[in-house]
C-alpha cells in the first residue's frame, strides 16, 4: 500500500518531467508530438536572442542576490543565535521570518510600492529593473539564509570555541578558524538555496522589475502564457541536467553524514 | 552592536516598511497620477477599498474560493505524502537517501518548465489526448479547468509536504510499533492507533505548509486554471496592473495575510512545540 503509493507518487512528480526532457530531443514542431531525433530545439534555443539575454541576466541576478543574502542572512542568523534577550529580539526575529511566510503576491505589491515610494522621494532613482529584482531576492533568499545559518549556529558544540579561547586565540582568530569553517555548509547551502530561488521566482521579479529587467522566469511565463514552445522543453531539459548534477554531487558528499545518526530518538 | 544596527535598518526599510506601504495604499482611493492614488489626507476616502474587499460578493468569493483550493491542494498532498513518506522511511537506509532525493529533485528542475510540461499533457492536442484518441476514446479538454489547476498546484507543493512528514515519522520508536504487533494488533490497527496519533502534529504542519503558500498562488491558476478561478493571487495582480486601482490590490493583500493569521498562528505553535 505505501509502497504503491511511494510509487504512483514519484511517477506523479517525475512523469511530467520526464515526458518533457524526452520530448526535447524531438523535431516535430508542436510540443509533445515525436518527430524523430532530434537537437534542432537546443539550436533554436541558443539562438533566441530574448531567451539568451534573459538567461545571462538570471544568472547575474541570482548570483548577485544569493551573495547578498548571505551576508545579509549570515548577519541575521548570527544576531538572533548569539545575540541573546536583546532589546527587541522577538519583533527582530519576527521581521526576519516574514518573508518566508508572505504570499508571494503579498511580497512582490509591498516590494514595488518601496521602490515607488523610493522613486517618489528621489525624484526618478532607482529605476526598475534588474537591480531591483536583485535586491528583492536578496531580501527574500536572506530569511532563508539565516534560518539555515541561526540552526547551524544553535547546534555547534560552543567546547570548540573555548578551546580555541583558552589557548589564547583572539575572538577575531576564533571566528575566522572555528565558527566560520564550521558554519560554512551553512552558508554554501543558503547561498545554493537562493540562487535556485532567484533562478526560479516569477512573481516577485514580475513585480519589481521595470521593461529592462526581463529576468528568465518572466520570459518563459510570457511564452508558456501564449502556448508552449519546444524551446522550453530543451530549457527544461538543460536545467534538469545542471540540478542533476548538482544534487548528485550533494548527495554524494553528504552520504556518510546522513546515513550515520541511527542513535536517535 | 553596530552590525545589529544596520542589519535593524535593513529589515526596517526592506521588510516592515513595504508592508506599511501596503496598508497605507490600501486607505487610499484610486486616482489619476504617479502613484495612481489619493490619500484620506488629500480628500481621498478613507476606508472604502477595505469595505469594498470585505463586503463585495466578488473579493469576498476571491478570498474564500482561495482558501477552498489551498484545502484542496492541502488535503491531496497531505494523503499523498504520508504515504510516501513512510514508504521512504521504511526503506533500507542506502535507497532511502535516494528516494529522498527523487522526491527533492524535481522541486530544483525549475518550477515553470514542469507547469509547461503539465501544459503539454493536458492541451487539446497534447499527449494525454493523444493517448486517448489512439484507444479509440473521445479527446477532452483539460487545460484551463479546475481539475488542471489542482493536479498542477498537488504536483509542485507535494514535496513541501513530503520533508516534514518525513522527518516525524523517521524520529518514531519502532518498538512502539513492535509492542501494539505483540499485543495482536493488525496492520491498519497499528496505523490508526500508534502511527497516526504520534505523526498528528507532522500531518497538520505538512497541511499547513502546503496551505499557507498556496492561498495566495498565481502562477498555476494563471497558466492551467479556467478563467473563471478568480483565486486572490490573480485579483490582486489584475487589479494592480491591468485595472490600475491600487488600494483595492494592497487592500486584497492586507484581506489575504488577515485570512491567513489563524494558520500561521497555528504553524508557530507546532514550531514551538516539535
Amino acid at each position: 500500500m505505501r509502497r504503491a503509493a511511494l510509487c504512483f507518487g514519484l511517477a506523479f512528480l517525475w512523469l511530467p518531467v520526464l515526458l518533457l526532457v524526452g520530448y526535447a530531443f524531438s523535431a516535430a514542431r508542436l510540443p509533445f508530438t515525436w518527430g524523430g531525433f532530434s537537437l534542432r530545439w537546443f539550436g533554436a534555443l541558443l539562438a533566441n536572442e530574448r531567451l539568451v539575454e534573459a538567461t545571462l541576466l538570471s544568472l547575474r541576478v541570482a548570483t548577485g542576490a544569493a551573495s547578498l543574502a548571505v551576508l545579509l542572512g549570515g548577519g541575521i542568523g548570527w544576531v538572533l543565535a548569539r545575540h541573546g534577550r536583546f532589546r527587541g529580539r522577538a519583533l527582530f526575529g519576527a521581521l526576519a521570518a516574514a518573508p518566508l511566510v508572505l504570499p508571494e503576491v503579498v511580497t512582490g505589491l509591498s516590494l514595488l510600492l518601496l521602490a515607488v515610494a523610493v522613486q517618489t522621494l528621489t525624484e526618478g532613482w532607482p529605476q526598475r529593473g534588474a537591480g531591483t529584482v536583485l535586491i528583492a531576492h536578496a531580501l527574500l533568499a536572506g530569511s532563508y539564509v539565516a534560518v539555515l545559518v541561526q540552526a547551524r549556529l544553535a547546534s555547534l558544540d560552543p567546547a570548540l570555541e573555548e578551546a580555541a579561547r583558552d589557548l589564547g586565540a583572539t575572538p577575531a582568530a576564533v571566528f575566522r578558524t572555528i565558527t566560520l569553517p564550521l558554519v560554512a555548509p551553512a552558508l554554501a547551502a543558503g547561498w545554493l538555496l537562493g540562487f535556485t530561488l532567484s533562478l526560479d521566482d516569477v512573481v516577485v521579479a514580475s513585480f519589481v522589475s521595470g521593461p529592462a529587467g526581463t529576468t528568465l522566469p518572466i520570459a518563459v511565463f510570457s511564452m508558456l502564457r501564449l502556448g508552449l514552445t519546444p524551446e522550453v522543453n530543451a530549457l527544461a531539459a538543460l536545467l534538469l541536467l545542471t540540478a542533476a548534477i548538482c544534487m548528485g554531487g550533494a548527495a554524494i558528499l553528504l552520504r556518510p553524514r546522513v546515513v550515520a545518526p541511527k542513535a536517535e530518538g | 552592536m553596530i552590525g545589529r544596527a544596520l542589519l535593524w535598518l535593513v529589515l526596517t526599510f526592506g521588510v516592515a516598511t513595504p508592508l506599511a506601504l501596503v496598508a497605507a495604499i490600501a486607505l487610499g482611493e484610486a486616482a489619476e497620477g504617479i502613484p495612481p492614488v489619493r490619500f484620506p489626507w488629500n480628500g481621498g476616502a478613507a476606508t472604502d477599498s477595505l469595505v469594498l474587499i470585505a463586503t463585495d460578493p466578488f473579493y469576498v468569493g476571491a478570498l474564500l474560493s482561495s482558501l477552498e483550493v489551498a484545502a484542496l491542494t492541502a488535503a491531496a498532498c497531505v494523503a499523498l505524502a504520508f504515504p510516501m513518506a513512510l514508504g521512504i522511511v521504511r526503506a533500507r537506509p542506502g535507497p532511502r537517501i535516494w528516494l529522498l532525493a527523487a522526491v527533492m529533485l524535481p522541486f530544483w528542475t525549475g518550477f515553470l518548465p514542469r507547469m509547461g510540461a503539465w501544459i503539454g499533457l493536458f492541451r487539446d492536442s497534447g499527449w494525454i489526448n493523444g493517448v486517448l484518441v489512439e484507444f479509440g476514446l473521445p479527446a477532452q479538454q483539460m487545460l484551463y479547468t479546475d481539475a488542471a489547476m489542482l493536479v498542477g498546484m498537488v504536483h509542485a507543493y507535494l514535496p513541501f509536504a513530503v520533508l516534514p512528514l518525513f522527518g516525524v515519522l523517521l524520529r518514531l520508536d519502532p518498538r512502539l510499533e513492535e509492542a501494539a504487533a505483540d499485543l495482536g494488533a493488525g496492520p491498519v490497527a497499528r496505523l490508526v492507533t500508534v502511527v497516526l496519533p504520534q505523526a498528528a502534529p507532522g500531518i497538520a504542519a505538512a497541511f499547513l505548509l502546503v496551505f499557507i503558500p498556496a492561498a495566495g498562488e498565481y502562477v498555476i491558476p494563471e497558466l492551467l486554471g479556467p478563467p473563471s478561478a478568480t483565486l486572490v493571487g490573480r485579483v490582486v495582480v489584475q487589479e494592480f496592473f491591468q485595472n490600475r486601482d491600487w488600494p483595492v490590490a494592497a487592500a486584497l493583500s492586507l484581506g489575504l495575510l488577515v485570512v491567513l493569521l489563524p494558520p500561521l498562528w497555528l504553524y508557530q505553535r507546532l514550531g514551538t512545540q516539535g
